[in-house]
């Protein structure tokens, strides 16, 4: 029996707004799920059920309260909750990638530099993560001309792609993908499902939010409505 | 009765000046800088009868180590006869009595300005400087605090900061006076304000030499046959003046400390051995320059 | 070689220092890493610089140990070391980058002897090699090779903080401790010095404990952070989990005081 890449249970979070008085959020309950390699699993539910969120508490990004979410590393799990800092680091840096919608990269560094980057950490030479980084960033559709520059000037949809190139470029066996093709057009979204695809057959795993049902179909190999997990509010 | 009978101001004069009790106090910060060769030892300078910066510091050490029995020779720029070296040599004329000397070889005690004499000196002899600025990383680290903790710990990179900035400035190190010098491989010193042409007369030197700096109220020492090092770099390594195919003027001398004397308004020039009694010991010996016989005749 | 056997290089335990009755810092520990770059955040008085300056023993705590683990593997704790040690590790394995450049730099000599003046006092005594070190440094924090002869105080504010830099990098330190570095800047000047010290951490492995108010400055160059706030850290972890997912009410203040720019 295969294990699985990620196992997440009984994994709670609040959000305690001391400026509001106080104010206790609970967002989600009991969230436990299972997601193997090779599989693109969907999570599901309307906007505000907390679908992000669970994503940034697999990313570390959001301490959970409580719960497990353990990592597969070898034949070893590894529990990320209250992990070391570093322990974080290292996970996202060997296992677990993250594609947002937004562009957070650092500032005033090239396209091309910023894609180069993600392949040289993946332990290419800095001609080889070059070269693989203008492949990236031309099967993208993103300009040339662009490549030199530092991406806070472009589009919204080119800032996306950016990010989707520094996604793909590395090498995780987990990938959380948060919207990476909203706001994309049909060309580009198409390019990005046949990279998912492409992962898929390497034997990465990816958990990932799609609101689009078009392109959730497509990707799906299976859902998990988070809405079971919501806290009625 | 006449003034000089009610009179008993030779009497009000302890010797040399300073009580007794100062003197005692002054002769164990320099016994101290003689036991810790280059570190400047505080003391508690006292007043002098003349204003800072003309040798109170040289004065008290002076005074502390002189006896009834030595002879002494006060030289200021090389000469026993300008006006530093001659009010002082009064002054301990009136206030101790002991002989007084111009000729280097005669004196026990010599207490100078910015030069060391020309002739050798010998373990017999005591050479006394008068120091204005004692601290050399002063130039760069204006705290004392600081300072006294970068002699504790040897700390000395700043000294050669200093050296560096004069070659980045000038091309070459263009420290010509006060140049820094390492004293048995410890403390760095300041042989302020002796021309650097002088330094490597202070390594190994038979005499005694002390160091007083009345205002900064600091007592350093260099006990005989101390090594004294000037610091440099390897590419720019220490080097002292020069004035090439130049003689004394008035007694020949070569690879001496030159004066410059300009003499007329057309702007000629002569240069003479900056010290006085080496100089004329050479025309007594019959050692003599191009202008000597005009300048015998001019004065006659 | 896992992060796991990576041993720290700095190890704090339970440092407090008290001025008279007046606390500064307390009860804190932690563990700084090869590479990592540490934040420490808070407003005035919370005794950020208190630590920092316990830290790197220009004040002797009144309580507590910081073990460090010099490049030969000896571990030895800062506070029992010889001030003469103190002041060699400050000055060779160590750096660090005042707010003010006028408290890091000699501003009276030139650049060049700024930056060559820590490897005078480990004995460099060749002024052909010094200065071109001093050169290649400059070069390294983009300040042009025609100005090592000139003074700082000719230089902009900018300039002055990446000589300072410099200044501290020519001993290829391990350890590097920032105060402020970025304030008193333009925003533009303060751009490109973030850029040159992520740069530079990046490229020489620095581990940086940096103090900022800053929460932008923290989020850009630091891994881990530690919020402080009366003299005690209130709460530390991951830079983006403490800045995103903040527990504490006055992080949370502190977090939603920044502008929101962009997204």
């Amino acid at each position: 029996m295969t294990q699985p890449i990620l196992r997440v249970s009984n994994l709670t979070k609040t959000f305690t707004m001391h400026l509001q008085n106080g104010l206790h959020m609970p967002v989600m309950n009991d969230v436990a799920f299972e997601v193997f390699n090779g599989e693109c699993v969907v999570l599901a539910g309307p906007s505000g059920v907390g679908k992000s969120t669970l994503l940034k508490l697999i990313y570390g990004n959001y301490s959970a309260d409580m719960g497990d979410i353990e990592l597969r590393v070898g034949d070893e799990f590894i529990n990320l909750v209250d992990a070391d800092p570093r322990l974080i680091l290292d996970i996202r840096r060997t296992k677990i990638g993250y594609v947002s919608q937004f562009l957070s990269a650092i500032p005033r560094v090239s396209a091309l530099d910023l894609v180069a980057e993600v392949a040289q950490n993946w332990g290419h030479e800095e001609a080889k993560s070059l070269e693989k980084a203008q492949t990236m960033l031309a099967r993208l559709n993103i300009p040339e001309r662009l490549w030199h520059l530092p991406p806070a000037t472009f589009s919204g949809g080119e800032q996306q792609r950016v990010n989707i190139a520094r996604g793909f470029m590395g090498e995780h066996e987990m990938l959380l993908l948060d919207e990476p093709t909203a706001s994309l057009d049909a060309i580009n979204r198409k390019v990005v499902l046949s990279m998912i695809e492409e992962k898929k057959q390497a034997g990465a795993a990816m958990l990932g939010i799609f609101h689009d049902a078009e392109t959730r179909n497509a990707v799906a190999d299976r859902e998990i409505d988070v809405t079971s997990f919501a806290v009625a509010a | 009765m006449s003034l000089a009978e009610i009179s008993t101001e030779q009497d009000a004069y302890n010797f040399a000046y300073l009580d007794e009790q100062t003197k005692r106090m002054i002769r164990r910060a320099i016994l101290k800088g003689i036991a810790i060769p280059g570190y400047q030892v505080p003391f508690a300078a006292r007043e002098m009868p003349m204003p800072y910066g003309w040798g109170t510091g040289g004065v008290q050490v002076t005074a502390s180590i002189l006896g009834p029995d030595d002879t002494l020779k006060v030289i200021d720029q090389g000469s026993d006869d300008t006006t530093n070296a001659v009010a002082i040599r009064n002054f301990f004329a009136v206030t101790s009595g002991v002989e007084m000397t111009m000729k280097t070889s005669e004196a026990s005690v010599i207490q100078t300005r910015h030069r060391i004499p020309e002739e050798e000196l010998t373990e017999d002899q005591t050479l006394i400087y008068q120091v204005p600025i004692p601290e050399p990383l002063r130039f760069l680290e204006p705290r004392e605090t600081e300072t006294r903790k970068m002699h504790a710990l040897s700390e000395y990179g700043l000294m050669h900061v200093k050296l560096y900035e004069d070659i980045a400035t000038h091309g070459h190190i263009a420290t010509t006076y006060a140049y820094p010098v390492m004293v048995e491989g410890r403390y760095v010193m300041d042989p302020s304000p002796t021309p650097k042409f002088d330094n490597p007369k202070m390594h190994k030197n038979r005499a005694l030499q002390l160091f007083g700096a009345g205002r900064e109220k600091r007592i350093y020492a260099l006990p005989p046959f101390t090594d004294v090092v000037s610091l440099d770099f390897e590419d720019h390594p220490f080097q002292i003046q020069e004035w090439p195919d130049t003689c004394c003027a008035m007694c020949g001398a070569k690879d001496v400390y030159f004066d410059e004397v300009i003499l007329d308004n057309e702007g000629s020039r002569m240069f003479v051995c900056s010290d006085s009694d080496y100089c004329e010991t050479r025309q007594a010996d019959g050692h003599y320059g191009e202008m000597h016989a005009e300048y015998k005749e001019r004065i006659q | 070689m896992s992060f796991q056997d990576v041993k720290p290089l700095l190890k704090v335990e339970e440092l407090s220092h008290y001025y008279g009755q007046q606390l500064g810092c307390r009860d804190i520990n932690f563990e700084l890493y090869p590479g990592e770059v540490l934040a420490i955040v808070g407003e005035s008085g919370s005794g950020k610089s208190t630590l920092l300056n316990c830290l790197s023993t220009q004040i002797n705590p009144t309580m507590g140990k910081a073990y460090y683990r010099f490049a030969d593997g000896r571990v030895e704790n800062l506070y029992e070391m010889s001030e003469a040690d103190q002041r060699t590790l400050l000055r060779t394995d160590w750096g660090f980058v005042h707010q003010h450049p006028r408290d890091g730099l000699r501003m009276g000599v030139s650049a060049g002897a700024n930056v060559g003046e820590r490897l005078m006092a480990l004995g460099h005594r060749h002024y052909d090699n010094l200065r071109s070190t001093a050169i290649d440094w400059l070069s390294r924090v983009e300040i042009d090779a025609d100005r090592v002869d000139d003074a700082p105080r000719t230089f902009s504010g900018g300039m002055q903080q990446r000589l300072q830099i410099a200044r501290n990098l020519v001993t290829n330190p391990r350890l590097v401790f920032m105060d402020e570095p970025t304030g008193g800047l333009d925003v533009s000047v303060q751009a490109r010095l973030l850029d040159l010290i992520r740069k530079l951490v990046s490229d020489l492995g620095l581990s940086i404990i940096i103090v900022t108010h800053d929460l932008a400055v923290a989020r850009l160059l630091s891994h881990r952070i530690m919020v402080m706030k009366g003299g005690e850290v209130i709460e530390q972890g991951l830079t983006d989990q403490v800045l995103d997912d903040p527990h504490q009410a006055y992080t949370q203040l502190l977090v939603s005081s920044i502008l929101q720019v962009g997204t």
